[in-house]
């Protein structure tokens, strides 16, 4: 015993230095941390079928928008909360948050200059200036800015191709049959303790409906924003790609710094017909709570994607560094024969964060295919899940997987798990699953000290090696994003 | 009346039978147990740990224990087909987990070196064995409540420092049902002192093939610097159910081996958890399941690494066919203070028909930094390219195919040290699953 001692002593000396440069890294502050000072209107704390009704009256919803709601608070009621996830939280009080918050309405705009300045601000805080986005990479943004969608641009070029992008509210309002249709078909309220709540309160979202045959000329983006202090944010996303559509849609988050916990249980679902193929990428920093573990955004959602086409494809890219506690995993739901599905994820861990994320991928039609590569970075003292299921099912033949998931661990009180459930139904299917966790390589780090690369440096280029099968999926804006966001959570204002 | 209190009412004519012996301590142990039964239910699906497996076939059935049954008695000759042959070893028989001297061989064994039955050695020695029964192994279901609170007969091997038994020991639990349906209870006690080494055959047969239900726990203390090998080969009949607890406990600069390869019985489950309690143990596990009909095979392991410096090394292989079910759960845990720890573990399974279904879940939770841990599973099927390569040689199929599955299996069976035992081996697994025989290498 003792001699194990003196030899932790003796190389703990050795790599001090390192250590040193590696606690600097990992113990930075949340940067994105600021408050916009805007008027909003907020609903009373607590949730009954008034305040649903209320909820639904302010967004002027049809009837049969209310009975939904009504119906997913009904059912909830009955459902109980889950804990089999590998994440530790207090309980939460679901009447003590407050369900609704949006600016005071204002008169419509038609411009970018009748935006509240302040509100554009925030966005050029966040690195998304919205005129210069509309200029020079084109690329459309329905800004959600707390629950309702305040600005869309390139409104008009879209709708030259038949393209809806619009919030969901309006889309309820204006596109009745395509929302009755597909709302709640790929996650219905009966789903989860979190689907169902958000059924009842969803504030806003976006929706996208790509016609037949047509390939969207841009990516499509929404900036989500949690602001008003104390409001739980319930989006919910729908995207229908019909047959032959392309769209690449892109969702990234920040929010600001505060200390009351936040709830925040998404839905977001994706429907792809023959040929079609969705692109979702995600980037989200959310405030991850402070070295202490007090505050930051409790990120609960359902993502889920179903291939009912043949040939059809969806892919999830994501890249996790914020939230004190995420807890989700964007599946496919393979139904079409070729359809394709494909999941790729960085999760990064840092300070007492907790991630139990992952994936499902469904194998039903005929010659499914699927992909997954996850990347998983612990370091502090948090602790970093992944949780996977491939099911191969009975008629799923010739049914093909392939699963790598790696973690990486900096730091010796953080915790990298793995729970991949693997189930085959069908003796035609190949189903492989690989598995590594190790620490930073310290050999790596010599190499590149060696040849005069500073740790911090190095650090970040091992990580960034780490992480780019990941990285190299998504689209260009955020893969640069991404690697400064990896950078920051990890190496504060070193890198 | 069932499951449960039928088995707390059997309790009762137990000890009742047990007259002198209640005093014992381990009485107390078996008490408790009951306690422990009747406060857990058995478990359901909606327990992760037996999501895939379900035992309600089994509860169904009123087993009676074997104590208040009737052994069967078995000739030498009787008994002769069940064993693997061909190389020396010490033979103990356990006719429905109760030890049959008459059938046993136990000869020359080493000084200081105690290989026997529980039953006996309890009486003789109650403080050796109260020194480390019931110490390993916890119990954690109902399954392991039941056998504890039964606790009576099983095998014990005790060696002391410093001695390696040359032979390995042959145990035949052979189990059968006559009149009534019989629950064994077999409890197994392997004790390897510092330095020590030793090998064990645990040979489970069914014999006829009326149902009954083999219910084990097996304690492994393995001390500084001892080897172990325990090498279990399960062909109980079809109708059976087999449920196994392992638990071993490792010292440091020990040496476990498992190896575990299933054949018989309708429900299976093994449950094979090593701690590793010093530096530098090294612990690896080697599984072969081969199911047809309507088996089902659940093959949990749990390898717990508390100690710094240690090893660890798991592969698990299966082949599926018919209606067949796998399950694999391979946990490994690797504590805070467990750095340098590398932990290997691997799962493959091959589906032979349609109808047959695995699911796999190998799992790591990881809470130290300094690791090398790795896990991989594979689904499919017998490669098509391999077999036109080896068909377009001349080769019939089923041929072909045989030559794939042994392949296949090769992996495992190789590490098995006793090479009589690996060419038997090789012969059951073709006959278990109805194709040509291809011979062992020798």
């Amino acid at each position: 015993m003792n001699n194990l001692k003196e030899k932790e002593l003796k190389s703990s000396e050795e790599i001090s230095d390192d250590m040193k440069v590696l606690d600097d890294l990992t113990s930075s502050e949340y940067k994105w941390g600021f408050v916009t000072d805007i008027e909003s209107e907020t609903a009373a704390k607590g949730l009954n079928e008034d305040v649903i009704r209320m909820i639904s009256k302010k967004k002027n919803e049809p009837e049969w928008m209310t009975e939904w709601r009504l119906k997913a608070f009904r059912y909830w009621l009955k459902m109980e909360e889950p804990t089999w996830s590998n994440v530790h939280y207090p309980k939460i009080d679901f009447q003590n948050i407050s369900y609704y918050s949006a600016p005071k309405p204002k008169p419509k705009l038609n411009s970018l200059d009748e935006v509240d300045p302040e509100l554009l601000k925030t966005f050029e805080k966040l690195g998304i200036p919205l005129e210069e986005q509309k200029l020079l990479s084109g690329v459309a943004v329905d800004a959600v800015f707390d629950s309702v969608s305040v600005a869309t641009t390139f409104k008009a070029s879209l709708n030259e191709k038949g393209i809806i992008f619009c919030s969901v509210s309006e889309a309820v309002k204006e596109h009745p049959e395509l929302v009755k249709k597909y709302l709640g078909s790929v996650v219905p309220y009966t789903d989860n303790f979190y689907a169902a709540l958000n059924a009842a309160v969803f504030s806003d979202g976006s929706f996208v409906f790509i016609p037949k045959g047509v390939r969207c000329p841009m990516e499509l983006s929404t900036y989500f924003r949690i602001n008003t202090q104390e409001t739980g944010q319930f989006e919910r996303t729908l995207i229908v790609a019909e047959e032959g559509a392309y769209v690449s849609y892109l969702e990234g988050c920040t929010a600001p710094i505060r200390d009351n916990n936040q709830l925040h249980a998404a839905v977001v679902e994706l429907v792809v017909l023959d040929n079609a193929e969705i692109k979702y990428s995600t980037v989200q920093n959310w405030y991850p709570g402070d070295k202490e573990g007090k505050g930051g955004i409790y990120n609960f959602v359902t993502k889920r994607g179903a291939c009912r086409g043949k040939h059809s494809k969806i892919s999830w890219t994501q890249v996790e560094t914020g939230s004190a506690i995420t807890w989700k995993y964007p599946s496919c739901i393979l139904q079409g024969d070729y359809s394709i599905g494909e999941f790729y994820s960085v999760a990064v861990t840092n300070n007492m964060q907790q991630a139990d994320t992952g994936t499902k991928m469904i194998h039903l039609g005929k010659h499914t295919k699927s992909t997954v590569v996850s990347k998983g970075i612990s370091a502090g003292r948090s602790n970093n899940s992944y949780r996977g299921l491939i099911k191969i099912g009975k008629n799923a033949e010739g049914a093909r997987n392939y699963t790598q998931c790696d973690s990486m661990l900096m730091g010796n009180r953080s915790g990298a798990h793995t729970f991949p459930y693997i189930e085959v139904e069908n003796d035609s299917a190949k189903v492989e699953h690989e598995a590594t966790t190790s620490k930073i390589g310290e050999d790596q780090i010599f190499y590149l000290n060696q040849r005069g690369i500073a740790t911090e440096d190095a650090v970040n280029m091992i990580v960034n090696g780490f992480c780019k099968e990941v990285f190299k999926e998504l689209p260009m804006e955020f893969a640069v994003e991404a690697q400064k966001l990896l950078a920051i959570s990890l190496e504060g204002s070193v890198g | 009346m069932t499951g449960k209190e039928f088995y707390i009412e059997n309790f009762n004519t137990f000890q009742m039978k047990l007259n002198g012996q209640s005093e014992s301590f381990l009485n107390e142990i078996r008490k408790e147990a009951m306690d422990r039964l009747s406060e857990l239910e058995f478990p359901t699906n909606r327990n992760e740990e037996w999501k895939y497996t379900d035992v309600s076939p089994i509860l169904k059935h009123n087993f009676i224990p074997a104590v208040n049954t009737t052994i069967p008695e078995f000739t030498k000759e009787e008994i002769k087909k069940f064993l693997f042959h061909n190389f020396d070893y010490h033979l103990l028989v356990f006719v429905n987990g109760f030890f049959s001297s008459e059938l046993s061989i136990i000869s020359q064994l080493p000084k200081g070196v105690v290989v026997g039955s529980l039953k006996k050695i309890s009486k003789e020695d109650p403080e050796l064995i109260s020194r480390y029964v019931n110490k390993i192994s916890k119990i954690e279901n109902a399954f392991n409540a039941l056998n504890t609170a039964y606790i009576l007969d099983g095998l014990v091997v005790i060696v002391p420092d410093g001695i390696a038994v040359e032979k390995p020991i042959q145990v035949l639990y052979l189990n059968t049902s006559e009149n009534e349906l019989v629950l064994s209870l077999p409890r197994n006690l392997i004790i390897a002192g510092k330095n020590s080494q030793v090998s064990v055959i645990a040979n489970y047969s069914g014999f006829g093939d009326k149902l009954y239900f083999n219910n084990i726990t097996t304690e492994i203390f393995v001390d500084e610097y001892a080897v172990v090998d325990l090498c279990k080969v399960q062909s109980e009949n079809e109708n059976s159910y087999h449920i196994e607890k392992v638990q071993a406990q490792q010292k440091k600069n020990s040496l476990f081996n498992h190896y575990n390869v299933t054949f018989g019985g309708a429900i299976v489950r093994n449950d094979i958890n090593s701690l590793l309690d010093g530096e530098n143990t090294e612990t690896h596990y080697y599984g072969l399941y081969m199911a047809n009909g309507k088996q089902h095979v659940d093959n949990h392991t749990f390898i717990d690494h508390a100690k710094p410096n240690c090893m660890s090394n798991e592969l698990y292989k299966g082949i599926l066919d018919d209606n067949s079910r796998g399950v694999f759960n391979g946990k490994i845990i690797v504590r805070q203070d467990a750095q340098k720890t590398n932990a290997y573990q691997q799962n493959k399974t091959i589906l032979l028909s349609k109808s047959a279904t695995i699911d796999t879940k190998p799992q790591l939770e990881i809470f130290a930094d300094d690791v090398k841990c790795s896990h991989g599973a594979t689904v499919g099927h017998l490669d098509e390219i391999s077999e036109f390569y080896i068909r377009s040689r001349g080769v019939p199929q089923e041929l072909a195919k045989s030559m794939l599955i042994r392949a296949f299996a090769n992996d495992v069976i190789e590490t098995i040290k006793i090479e009589p035992l690996k060419e038997q081996i090789n012969h059951m697994i073709f006959d278990h699953l109805h194709r040509v025989e291809i011979e062992n290498e020798k």
